[in-house]
């Protein structure tokens, strides 16, 4: 240990060209615009308009004063466990097939598809999903051409609306983080667990979902946090019914343009975040 | 325990015959190899005993119950693979315990055996460790306890010292054999070490491109292969090609080589003659002219000092023999002297060409 610091900090003087890049872009495009919104949390107005201003604490104590930014906080965490739950249902059966079924060609094909609505615009794909998920959408055509009788399922602006969409931006996440633990795990460990005796589902239950837990868990907060705090899905898909922690402090920012309060349910919601992730973290760490 | 029954076996991967009509018996409680070069088959071989892989047509029996398509988690067997394969979440103990806790043995029951287990491979105090704290050898060692604990019907071990260093190899060898003497289950390993073949097994089986070329007890490959690649493959041999004449060949040039082990061959047609290395003597005078003895002139082109023995390559038209001499102290040849070589009969092997 302590000749890996000793060796790490002679390297640092010649990694520091290579660092200071990064940490200057970092520096200048988050720390210092973050260190605003803490300042900015803490006032009564913004300083930018020319009106007097001072230091409050009570945008943080609004929070606490309407309990109807802890039930959206509450809203928004079931959705984050919602879509993160959902995408561990869908993207790591997709891994595994990634990882361990195909080969060649065809594996770059299908990873190609996965990583497809990456490069799309978000807008872009929200308002896809609008199409299709209206009433007399594209889901509807489709299902009433083939289906004999009439049928209107009408998806939009609804809860359902905004997991699908959520869920479709986030997915190829977790079948990233997922396909790179699952294809380091060894097959022949899937063999030896055969040649024991287990079952195709005892080996994925003992063996490969613990082994492959290190890449769930990076899937699940790279899914979670984002999801807690998003607001164009629910905004788009979900209408009326699209109304959570994000979009509350979307409104702060664009609409209703109280910086300082939508600046301190920012850092509240940082805040219940990191709680979470400390919390879970040892268990997880745990199962892996 | 069982036997285990090879019949007619082949398996193709596209064009590529990995198995072509495999015929071989593994006999209750015997420690066999599997020898080839890669790409002989074996693996492939040992995959369809065990039931990773199933073969396009023959029949594989385990203790007389046809197996040939019953998948392997079903087979009872036990089996060691060439990277280990332990698994790294888990603590030696619990490795070994996971064959016995699949099948939902109680608690007490898994204790016990583990440890009867762990003791057995001499790592009776290792139990709470992780794989990756162990060396090589050891984990080679609980893979094997991992194999043997539940008590399978055939032990399967693909290359499983391949991957330790040779003197680990050599203990590996003796206390592999010493457990498999203990337990008495029947063991198949696939190799490509010739000297791990002839110093572990019963029997051998050597194959070369899908196909099975000779199998039988060590000896009997070494001092009678039926081809010149078993000859070549286990151990070494000087291969003399020509015509038979009916008690051994002709050679292009008109030596003639008398061979008193190996098939009756019609006068005429094409063969070859073996002759191992250490059964030739060497010596710079003509000496005595025994016709039985076959005898050639040549030169030493090279030798090379060993220790407890030399090696010397001798020159006679055209090709170079290898001939080993034991030190015994006497002096060694100088390259570049002529030598007079002699073999008896009963050390030249005849084989028919192909």
């Amino acid at each position: 240990m302590a000749e890996g610091a000793a060796a790490s900090r002679g390297g640092l003087g010649k990694a520091l060209p290579l660092l200071a890049p990064a940490y200057l872009w970092l520096t200048v495009a988050i720390f210092l615009p973050l260190s605003a919104m803490v300042f900015f949390s803490f006032m009564t107005d913004l300083p930018l308009t020319g009106k007097p201003w001072a230091f409050t604490l009570g945008n943080y104590a609004a929070f606490f004063s309407q309990s109807l930014y802890l039930t959206l906080l509450l809203a928004s965490l079931r959705l984050g466990l919602e879509v993160t739950l959902w995408c561990v249902v869908i993207g790591y059966p997709a891994a595994y097939v990634l990882a361990k079924v195909l080969k060649g060609r065809s594996r770059e094909a299908i990873f190609l598809l996965v990583i497809l609505p990456f490069w799309s615009n978000g807008l872009v794909r929200i308002f896809s999903w609008a199409m299709v998920l209206r009433e007399g959408g594209i889901l509807d055509a489709a299902l009433n051409a083939v289906l004999p009788f009439k049928i209107n399922i009408d998806l939009m602006y609804s809860y359902p609306a905004v997991i699908i969409g959520l869920v479709h931006s986030y997915v190829p996440y977790m079948v990233l983080t997922c396909y790179l633990t699952l294809q380091a795990i060894d097959d022949s460990l899937i063999e030896a667990g055969r040649s024991l005796g287990a079952s195709r589902l005892q080996v994925l239950k003992r063996v490969i979902i613990p082994l492959s837990m290190p890449g769930l868990v990076a899937g699940a907060a790279l899914i979670f946090v984002p999801v807690v705090g998003s607001f164009m899905e629910p905004r788009i898909l979900g209408g009326r019914t699209g109304t959570f922690y994000g979009t509350v402090i979307e409104d702060q920012f664009v609409a209703v343009f109280n910086w300082p309060l939508g600046a301190a349910l920012s850092f509240i919601l940082l805040a219940v975040v990191l709680v979470i992730l400390a919390v879970a973290s040892p268990v997880l760490r745990r199962a892996a | 325990m069982a036997g285990v029954t090879v019949s007619n076996v082949s398996r193709s991967f596209g064009a590529h015959k990995a198995l072509d009509d495999v015929s071989i018996d593994f006999a209750d409680g015997g420690f066999y190899a599997l020898l080839g070069p890669s790409g002989s088959g074996k693996t492939t071989l040992l995959r369809q005993i065990a039931g990773f892989d199933f073969p396009d047509t023959g029949r594989i029996s385990i203790g007389g119950e046809s197996v040939e398509r019953v998948p392997v988690e079903k087979r009872r067997i036990g089996m060691v693979f060439q990277n280990y394969a332990l698994f790294p979440n888990m603590s030696v103990a619990d490795n070994v315990a996971f064959g016995l806790s699949v099948r939902g043995e109680a608690k007490t029951v898994i204790a016990t055996e583990v440890q009867r287990a762990l003791d057995l491979v001499q790592l009776g105090k290792l139990g709470g460790r992780k794989p990756h704290q162990l060396s090589g050898g050891q984990r080679q060692r609980v893979a094997l306890a991992r194999a043997i604990v539940t008590k399978p019907r055939v032990l399967l071990l693909d290359e499983p010292l391949g991957a330790l260093d040779k003197a680990l190899r050599v203990d590996m060898q003796i206390e592999l054999k010493r457990i498999q003497r203990e337990i008495g289950i029947t063991t198949i390993f696939v190799t490509h070490d010739q000297e791990e073949a002839l110093t572990m097994s019963d029997r051998i089986g050597i194959l070369r491109d899908g196909r099975l070329v000779q199998e039988g007890p060590p000896e009997e490959i070494y001092d009678r292969p039926k081809s010149e690649f078993a000859a070549t493959f286990l151990g070494d041999a000087n291969i003399f090609r020509g015509d038979a004449t009916g008690n051994g060949i002709r050679l292009a040039d008109g030596t003639a080589i008398a061979a008193g082990v190996g098939d009756r061959l019609a006068a005429g047609a094409k063969a070859s003659c073996a002759v191992r290395p250490e059964r030739i003597r060497i010596a710079t005078d003509a000496g005595t002219t025994d016709s039985n003895i076959n005898t050639l002139k040549g030169q030493v082109s090279k030798r090379i000092f060993a220790g407890n023995n030399s090696t010397y390559f001798v020159d006679r038209a055209g090709q170079t023999l290898k001939v080993i001499v034991q030190n015994t102290g006497a002096d060694l040849l100088a390259e570049g002297q002529d030598v007079v070589l002699r073999w008896s009969p009963e050390s030249t092997v005849l084989i028919a060409a192909g």
